[in-house]
């Protein structure tokens, strides 16, 4: 079946870029790398190309992109390690955070580009079994006993983080203190039937295996699913409330100035903020920021109400040390499931 | 003691030397690496990490699963290699080169595709699940992948024993009067035994630190399939290396004991059967 192809492609990359991480033949100024996290491929495929047009057009020089795909934190470490990556492009603030602390971006990396250095944003949302059999609305159905929901395991994906943190601002959100959220979470976590490793993993389990009535995921994954992997075997479901899930983008001083491609790297990681670049961003189903692209695809993006981690948890930092750190909140929560 | 200049064979020193050098560049340093970063952590905090439930719970599925596969493959890979050994049939060829398939697979392509077959939709899932017998996503996955990813170990080291093994002896024990069952049990089981424990001990070592096939398979529920090297993975994916380290070194320290023990029941054997060699 072409669908089961078309999933399994993408994992088995998954597989591939875990082995290996690609890094082209390194050609002075003329090459950037953009190490990103695992289901930014397909983007970033696209943007590349448009990109170096670009590039090409302003400046007459030629210039390759490469791209390095993986789980953000393995990507991360990589660059730690010493991989030359010009631009990181992640899924959460947190992993740059990482790279900040170790001297190798900026400290205040979030005020070098517009919206805090992230391009483009996606929400937390559901995909269920066509027809929606089980009634799921919002969040609290979640929590209902003997619902199977589909979350990858929150220790090492952002995609669950993202999850564990919507479903307590949720419940924040109904007026609930921290007791009460922790209660709600606890509950709908106990629902979980397997913990994928990330995003993707959950997507196979949920649509390949068959297994449990919701996924919860990312909006652009939800919906590509829906549109053009799936037929017409789920919707999508809005919940009422979500979780803004930022991608930030960030230059690595450290190998730009050794590499003389500052110009470029800024050049590029600029483009995704123009828009061209909004636009391709916005037809991989991830939401845009500029206003015009948005309008122009409101259709693809129906409005929800949203919070930052910011907002609700003050900061990353904050969040990693009460709720995912060793004997934080969620290990105390999966331990009496 | 006797001196290396006394030694029959020349080129002592430099082997031993070879052997010292070699093994601490491959596999002391490493390890020692792993020491050195676990004690950064300090004593309580390391065992606070070491003994937390869900940790512990790993080290539960981890071991007993692994030992539950290297005696499952030990019993059947046995049959296996007397099978090939002993008898000949057509595909004989074919059946050999396919005991070593679980070797060659990529370890993550074979967890794909058990847990392909073994979820509730799967081509075998799907008959156990009307059973209530649930395999993929429960520590059952795990155990099914281990015995996968083992099988060649049994099988590879009893299957040059018995070919070694004349049937001449059996043929004299049955001839003094002895039957099949006793040749079996007392002539032809003690001289494979110790390559039987030494294949047990290769399976149980590869299924402890196995993580590719098993990762699909488990469904990774905390405190019920989660197994220690995906305990490991997590922390560094929070960037908790002295955490991961502390781990594995608890890991590395019960897995050392349990081979140390398996090497010395296997010399035992070895010396009671007379055939210390």
């Amino acid at each position: 079946m072409s669908t089961t192809r078309s999933l399994l492609r993408p994992v088995l990359g998954l597989i591939a870029g875990m082995a290996l991480v690609s890094s082209g033949p390194a050609l002075a100024d003329t090459t950037l790398l953009n190490v990103s996290y695992d289901v930014a491929r397909e983007l970033y495929k696209d943007i590349n190309p448009a990109f170096v047009a670009q590039w090409q057009r302003t400046t007459g020089e030629k210039l390759t992109v490469n791209q390095s795909h993986g789980g953000s934190s393995k990507q991360i470490q990589s660059v730690i390690a010493g991989l030359e990556a010009d631009v990181v492009t992640m899924n959460q603030a947190s992993d740059i955070d990482v790279l900040a602390k170790n001297g190798l971006a900026s400290a205040d990396w979030r005020k070098a580009f517009p919206h805090g250095a992230a391009p483009y944003s996606s929400a937390t949302i559901f995909l269920v079994r066509k027809g929606n059999p089980k009634g799921i609305k919002d969040w609290n159905d979640l929590a209902r006993p003997g619902l199977g929901v589909v979350v990858p395991n929150p220790k090492t994906s952002g995609n669950g983080r993202y999850t564990y943190l919507a479903a307590w601002g949720y419940a924040l959100s109904k007026g609930g203190n921290d007791a009460a959220a922790k209660d709600f979470v606890h509950k709908l976590f106990a629902n979980v039937p397997v913990f994928d490793g990330g995003g993707r993993g959950a997507t196979t389990t949920f649509t390949q295996r068959g297994i449990g009535d919701v996924l919860v995921t990312f909006e652009n994954e939800a919906v590509l699913i829906d549109q053009e992997v799936g037929g017409d075997k789920f919707d999508v479901v809005y919940p009422s409330i979500s979780i803004d899930a930022s991608a930030p983008v960030a230059i690595v001083n450290k190998v730009v100035d050794k590499k003389g491609s500052r110009k470029a790297a800024t050049a590029y990681l600029n483009f995704l903020y123009s828009p061209e670049g909004q636009e391709i961003i916005a037809k991989h189903y991830f939401r845009p920021r500029d206003a015009a692209v948005l309008k122009k695809y409101a259709a693809r993006f129906p409005a929800i109400k949203t919070f930052t981690v910011e907002e609700k948890f003050g900061s990353w930092d904050a969040v990693q040390k009460t709720h995912f750190a060793d004997g934080g909140i969620y290990d105390q929560i999966v331990v009496k499931r | 003691m006797a001196s290396s200049g006394n030694r029959v064979l020349p080129g002592f020193g430099l082997s031993l030397g070879y052997t010292l050098v070699y093994l601490s560049l491959i596999v002391l340093i490493p390890l020692a690496a792993v020491f050195l970063k676990a004690s950064s952590l300090g004593v309580a905090q390391f065992w606070d990490v070491v003994t937390s439930p869900s940790v512990v719970a790993s080290y539960k599925l981890s071991f007993g699963a692994s030992l539950l596969a290297a005696a499952i493959n030990s019993v059947f890979g046995l049959m296996l290699a007397w099978a090939l050994v002993r008898y000949s049939f057509p595909g004989k060829r074919l059946v050999d080169a396919l005991v070593d398939l679980p070797f060659a697979l990529p370890t993550a392509v074979a967890g794909i595709a058990l847990t392909a077959l073994y979820a509730p939709n799967g081509w075998v899932g799907q008959y156990l699940e009307p059973l209530g017998i649930k395999v993929a996503f429960t520590p059952l996955g795990v155990l099914v992948a281990l015995i996968f990813i083992g099988l060649p170990f049994v099988v590879r080291t009893v299957q040059p024993i018995l070919e070694d093994l004349d049937t001449e002896f059996e043929e004299a024990a049955v001839s003094l009067g002895a039957d099949r069952w006793q040749a079996f049990r007392h002539v032809v089981f003690p001289t494979l035994m110790p390559a039987l424990m030494t294949g047990f001990a290769m399976a149980f070592a590869r299924a402890v630190g196995e993580y590719g096939s098993v990762i699909f398979i488990a469904g990774n529920i905390p405190m019920v399939s989660e197994i220690t090297p995906l305990m490991i993975i997590t922390k560094l994916e929070q960037y908790d290396y002295a955490g991961a380290t502390a781990i594995a070194v608890v890991m590395l320290v019960f897995s050392f004991a349990l081979l140390l023990l398996i090497n010395g029941l296997q010399t035992w054997t070895a010396k009671r059967t007379g055939r210390a060699r």
